[in-house]
C-alpha cells in the first residue's frame, strides 16, 4: 500500500520539529521552578519524533534519529542511578539534592540542582520509550505495510 | 582471617586471565593460595596455644547488629589443615590431569573460589555468615560438577547435587533462625555456651540436621554423590570426598557438645549415620565403576563420623576427629588415584582394567597402603582412627551401645571388603564374574600398553600415602592436632591420646573381627556378588528423586494451566473483580459521604459535560479507531479541568500523554481488525457487562469517599513549604516528583524501561522468526 506524502505535513512537521526539541529541552530546564520537567520534557520530544513518523513513516523515524532507542533507556537510566550514587558517595542519602550555583558573568547567576541531572534521565527514559515503541509497532524494519514514498 | 578468605576470591578473578596465557600452570599459581592458608594456619596454631582462640569481627549489617565473626580455635585448625592442605595437593594434581583444555580457567577459578568458601566456612562463628560459606560451597560444587557442561550426565548430575543440597541449606537456615532467635544471638560460639532450650529448639535441631545430613550425603539424601562423580576427578578427590561432604559432619561436631542431650539429637543422627555406613559400604560392594565404588565408600565414612559425633561422649567425639583427619586424606589419595588410571588408561571399569599392578608396582604399592588405611589395617593412620571409634562405641553406657557396635562392626568389614575390591579391582586381574552378560564388557580389557604416569602426577598421592603411613607408625605427631580440636570441641583437655598398641583391648578384638570378616567377603566375593544380585529390589533414592522432580514439575505445569490460561477477558475479570470486592465491602461499610457542591465554575460544567458525552460514545462505538480518539477526548477534557484549577504541570502531562497515547494506539490497531468484532448477545458477555458497569461505579464512589475520608492533616501545605528553602525549587510538582519523592521516579522510570522493552520483544516476537536475529 503506497500512498502520496502529504506536502502541507511535510513542510509543517519540518518547521515544528526543531521548535518542539527546543521546547523539550526548555521544559526540562525550567522544570524546577516553572511548570515543566523531565517528564513532560520527554513526552514533548516524543511528540516531535511522533510528527517525524507520521509524516515520513518508520524511514523518515529512522533519518531523522540514528542512535538506537535503548540507548536512550539505557543513558537515561544511568544518569538517573549515577545521580543517586553521586549523593550517597558523598555521604548523603541516596537522591538527596544538592543546590548548586554559578556565576556566568554577563548571563548572569545560575542556580540549579543535582536532581536537575535525574530529571534529564527521566528525560531520557520516556524520550527512548516512545521511539521504542515508534519502531517496534510502527515496523521499523522496512516490512511496513504503510510505509509512505514520497 | 578476613584477608584470608578475601585471597580466594581475588587470586580466582585474574586466573581465567592467566590461564589464557599461561594454560594449565595457572594451577600451581592457584596452589600458592590454599599453601599460604596453610602457612597462615600454623602461625595462628601457634597463637592460640597461648591464648585462646583468634576472633575477628566486622560489622556485616549494622542496623540490624549483625555482625560477621570468625573464630579459630583447634578444630577449625584442623578442618583448615584438611581444606587447605589438600587443597594444594589438589592444585598441583591438577596440574597433570589437565593439559589444554579451554575450561581451566574457569576451572581452577571455581575451585580456589570453593576452596575460599570453605576455608570461610571453617572459621565462621556467626551462623548466618557460616550459611553464607555453606551455600557458596554447594554453588560452587554445581558449578564445578557441571564444569564439562556439553556433557548432559555432568549437567543433570550438578543440578541434582545443587537441588538436594540447597533444599537442605534453606532447611538449615531455617533451624539457624529458630535458634539465633530462641538464644538471642547467632555467635555460634555464644550458642553453644549456653544453649537455649524449649520445644522449639528440637524442631530447630532437626531442620539444621537435615541441612547436615543432605550436605554429608547420609542416606536417603545421598543420591546426589554418585551422580557427582561425574565431576572431574580433582573436583571428586577435593570436594566431594575430603572437604564440601564433610561440611555436614563438621556442624554435628560443632553442636554435639552442646546438643547432644536434647531428645532428637542422637536418634536422628546415630540412625541416620549407621544406615548410611552400611548402605554405603554394601552397594559400594557391587559397584564396578572405581569412583562410584569410592564415592558410596564415602557415604559409608560419612556415615560413620556422624554416628561418632552423634554418639557425643568424649571418647566418640575424640574419635570422629581423627577419623575426620584420616578420611580426608585416604580419600583423597584414592580417588587421585582413580584420576591417573582414569587418565592413563581411558576407563575406570574394574572389569577391563587388567593387571595394571603388574606394570605400575609402585603406585600399587601406594594404592595398598591408602586403601589399607581405609580399611583400618594396621599400622595406619585408619586403623588408629578405627580402633578410636571402636573403643569410644564399646563404652558409651547407653542401652543401644551395644546393637551400634555391631551395626558398626559390620560396616567396617563391608569397608575392608570394598577396599580390597578396589585394589584388586584396579591393580589385579580382571574379575572372572559369574554374572551373565557381562562378556561385551570383560572382552576389551585394558592394562597391556598403559603408559606409565608422570612422577610429578604420582606425587600428591604418594605425600598423602607417607602420611597415612607416617601417622600411623608415629601417632604423636598428630595427636596435639586431634587433641587441641577435641579440646575446643569439649571444652576439656583430652586425657586420652592416639597410640598404635593400647593393649589386648575389645576394640582390637573388634578390628580383627572385622578384618576377617572384610577379607571373607572379599574372598568370596563372586558369591557375594551373586547374593546381593538376587535380594529383592528396594526402591532406590535416585528413583525417589527422580519422582519428586518429575512430580513438582509436573505440578507446576498443572498450575500454570490453571492460572495463565491465556484469555485476556478473563484475566481482566479476575483483577476487576478482585478491585471491586476487596476494597468494596470496607467502602461500603465505613464509607463516609463528604459534603458535596455542585461545581466551581461554570466552566467545569460544559468541560464536564463535553466529556460524559465522550465517555459515553466511546462505550458504543463501532470502529476502533474512533473509539480511541474518544477515549482520547475525554483525556483533552481532564486537562482542561486541571488547567480551569490552577494545576499547569498536571495539564501538561496530561494532555502529552493522551497526545502520546492516542498515536501508540493507532500504530497498535493496524494489527487488528478496525471494527471491534461484532457477535451475538452470549451470557459471558452479560457479565463482561456487569463487571465493565460495577468498575466503573466503583471507582467513582471510592473517588468520592476518598475525599471525605481524611483524618490527618494534609501534607501538601509542608511540601510547598518546603520545596523552595530544601529542595530551591519553585515548582512544587516537580520538586515531588525528582526530590521528595524521588525514588518512586526511580522505580517508575525503571518500570516504565522494562515494561517497553517487554512489549518490543513482545512485538518481535510476533513476526515471522526468519526476520527476528537468531
Amino acid at each position: 500500500m503506497t500512498q502520496r506524502r502529504s506536502v502541507i505535513l511535510d513542510l509543517c512537521v519540518q518547521a515544528e520539529f526543531h521548535t518542539l526539541l527546543l521546547l523539550s529541552l526548555y521544559l526540562l530546564f525550567a522544570g524546577h521552578n516553572q511548570p515543566g520537567g523531565g517528564f513532560a520534557g520527554g513526552l514533548v520530544a516524543s511528540c516531535a519524533f511522533g510528527l517525524r513518523y507520521v509524516a515520513g513513516g518508520s524511514s523518515a523515524l529512522s533519518r531523522s534519529i540514528s542512535i538506537p532507542a535503548t540507548t536512550f533507556l539505557g543513558v537515561g537510566m544511568l544518569f538517573a542511578i549515577l545521580t543517586g550514587c553521586v549523593s550517597l558517595l558523598t555521604g548523603h542519602e541516596f537522591l538527596e539534592s544538592a543546590i548548586f550555583s554559578a556565576d556566568l558573568m554577563v548571563l548572569g547567576t545560575v542556580k540549579t540542582s543535582s536532581v536537575l541531572f535525574f530529571d534529564i534521565g527521566v528525560y531520557l527514559v520516556v524520550l527512548g520509550m516512545s521511539l521504542l515503541l515508534l519502531q517496534q509497532l510502527g515496523g521499523a524494519d522496512g516490512t511496513d505495510p504503510d510505509e509512505v514514498q514520497p | 582471617m578476613f584477608v584470608l578468605i578475601l585471597a580466594f576470591g581475588c587470586v580466582a578473578a585474574v586466573l581465567p586471565v592467566l590461564a589464557a596465557r599461561i594454560g594449565r600452570r595457572v594451577f600451581y599459581v592457584a596452589a600458592a593460595v590454599p599453601a599460604a592458608a596453610c602457612i597462615w594456619g600454623i602461625w595462628a596454631y601457634g597463637q592460640i596455644s597461648d591464648s585462646g582462640p583468634l576472633i575477628e569481627q566486622a560489622a556485616w549489617v549494622p542496623q540490624l547488629g549483625l555482625t560477621l565473626g570468625l573464630r579459630f580455635d583447634g578444630f577449625a585448625f584442623l578442618m583448615l589443615s584438611l581444606v587447605a592442605g589438600i587443597g594444594v595437593l589438589v592444585f598441583l594434581y591438577a596440574g597433570s590431569y589437565f593439559h589444554t583444555e579451554p575450561i581451566i580457567g574457569r576451572f581452577a577459578a571455581t575451585l580456589l573460589l570453593f576452596s575460599g568458601s570453605m576455608v570461610g566456612l571453617v572459621l565462621a562463628d556467626n551462623l548466618l555468615a557460616l550459611f553464607l560459606f555453606w551455600e557458596l560451597t554447594s554453588i560452587t560444587s554445581y558449578l564445578l560438577i557441571s564444569i564439562e557442561d556439553e556433557k548432559t550426565a555432568a549437567r543433570s548430575g550438578a543440578m541434582q547435587a545443587l537441588l538436594i543440597t540447597g533444599m537442605g541449606g534453606l532447611a538449615m537456615l531455617g533451624g539457624f533462625v529458630l535458634l539465633g532467635e530462641a538464644a538471642g544471638t547467632y555467635s555460634m560460639a555464644e550458642l553453644l555456651a549456653r544453649p537455649p532450650s524449649g520445644s522449639v529448639v528440637n524442631f530447630a535441631l532437626v531442620l539444621v540436621l537435615i541441612g547436615a545430613f543432605t550436605k554429608s550425603a547420609q542416606v536417603p539424601f545421598h543420591s546426589w554423590l554418585p551422580r557427582a562423580m561425574n565431576a572431574p576427578t580433582p573436583v571428586s578427590s577435593y570436594l566431594h570426598s575430603a572437604t564440601m561432604v564433610t561440611a555436614g559432619v563438621y556442624l554435628v561436631a560443632r553442636f554435639t557438645p552442646a546438643f547432644a542431650d536434647y531428645s532428637v539429637w542422637r536418634p536422628l543422627v546415630i540412625s541416620f549415620g549407621l544406615a548410611s555406613m552400611l548402605i554405603g559400604a554394601y552397594r559400594s560392594l557391587r559397584q564396578h565403576d572405581l569412583k562410584l565404588l569410592l564415592a558410596y565408600g564415602t557415604i559409608s565414612q560419612l556415615g560413620l563420623m556422624m554416628l561418632l559425633f552423634g554418639v557425643g561422649t568424649r571418647e566418640s567425639i575424640f574419635a570422629g576427629c581423627t577419623l575426620l583427619l584420616a578420611h580426608g586424606i585416604f580419600k583423597a589419595a584414592l580417588f587421585m588415584l582413580v584420576g591417573i588410571i582414569d587418565h592413563q588408561s581411558k576407563t575406570r571399569d574394574l572389569r577391563k582394567l587388567d593387571r595394571l599392578g603388574a606394570q605400575w608396582p609402585v603406585v600399587a604399592a601406594a594404592a595398598g597402603v591408602v586403601a589399607a588405611s581405609m580399611a583400618g589395617i594396621p599400622p595406619l593412620f585408619g586403623f588408629l582412627a578405627k580402633e578410636e571409634a571402636l573403643g569410644a562405641l564399646g563404652e558409651t553406657g547407653f542401652a543401644w551401645g551395644v546393637p551400634v557396635l555391631i551395626g558398626v562392626v559390620i560396616g567396617s568389614s563391608f569397608t575392608v571388603a570394598y577396599s580390597a575390591r578396589f585394589v584388586w579391582g584396579a591393580f589385579g586381574p580382571r574379575p572372572v564374574s559369574m554374572i551373565p552378560n557381562q562378556d561385551s564388557v570383560r572382552s576389551e580389557a585394558v592394562g597391556q600398553q598403559v603408559p606409565k604416569p608422570s612422577k610429578i602426577f604420582l606425587a600428591p598421592v604418594f605425600v598423602l600415602a607417607v602420611l597415612t603411613l607416617l601417622f600411623g607408625l608415629v601417632p604423636s605427631l598428630i595427636n596435639p592436632v586431634i587433641t587441641r580440636a577435641y579440646a575446643s570441641l569439649v571444652g576439656v583437655r583430652a586425657e586420652h591420646h592416639l597410640a598404635l598398641w593400647h593393649g589386648f583391648t575389645q576394640a582390637l578384638a573388634l578390628s580383627a573381627v572385622a578384618i576377617g570378616a572384610g577379607f571373607a567377603l572379599f574372598w568370596w566375593r563372586l558369591r557375594v556378588e551373586k547374593l546381593q544380585d538376587e535380594m529383592p529390589k528396594v526402591p532406590s533414592a535416585q528413583r525417589g528423586y527422580d519422582r519428586t522432580v518429575k512430580g513438582l514439575l509436573e505440578g507446576a505445569d498443572a498450575v500454570t494451566g490453571f492460572v495463565q490460561h491465556g484469555s485476556l477477558p478473563i484475566y481482566l475479570g479476575v483483577i476487576l473483580l478482585t478491585m471491586i470486592v476487596l476494597p468494596g465491602i470496607p467502602l461500603l461499610r465505613d464509607g463516609v459521604m463528604p459534603d458535596l457542591w455542585f461545581a466551581d465554575s461554570p466552566m467545569q460544567v460544559v468541560v464536564g459535560l463535553i466529556m460524559i458525552v465522550c465517555a459515553c460514545a466511546a462505550a458504543v462505538a463501532r470502529r476502533r479507531f474512533a473509539a480511541v480518539l474518544l477515549v482520547g477526548a475525554v483525556g483533552y477534557g481532564m486537562a482542561a479541568l486541571f488547567v480551569i484549577q490552577g494545576a499547569p504541570d498536571l495539564a501538561i502531562t496530561q494532555l502529552l500523554i493522551e497526545t502520546l497515547g492516542v498515536g501508540v494506539f493507532v500504530l497498535a490497531f493496524r494489527h487488528l481488525p478496525a471494527d471491534f468484532v461484532r457477535s451475538k448477545f452470549r451470557r459471558s458477555q452479560g457479565a463482561q457487562i456487569a463487571i465493565a458497569l460495577l468498575a466503573g461505579v466503583f471507582v467513582f464512589l471510592f473517588t468520592l469517599f476518598a475525599i471525605g475520608a481524611r483524618t490527618e492533616p494534609s501534607i501538601s501545605g509542608e511540601y510547598l513549604d518546603k520545596a523552595h528553602s530544601q529542595a530551591g525549587g519553585n515548582n512544587v510538582v516537580n520538586v515531588i516528583v525528582v526530590d521528595f519523592r524521588g525514588f518512586d521516579t526511580m522505580g517508575e522510570i525503571v518500570v516504565l524501561a522494562v515494561a517497553v522493552l517487554g512489549v518490543a520483544a513482545l512485538v518481535r516476537a510476533k513476526r515471522s522468526p526468519a526476520e527476528v536475529e537468531p
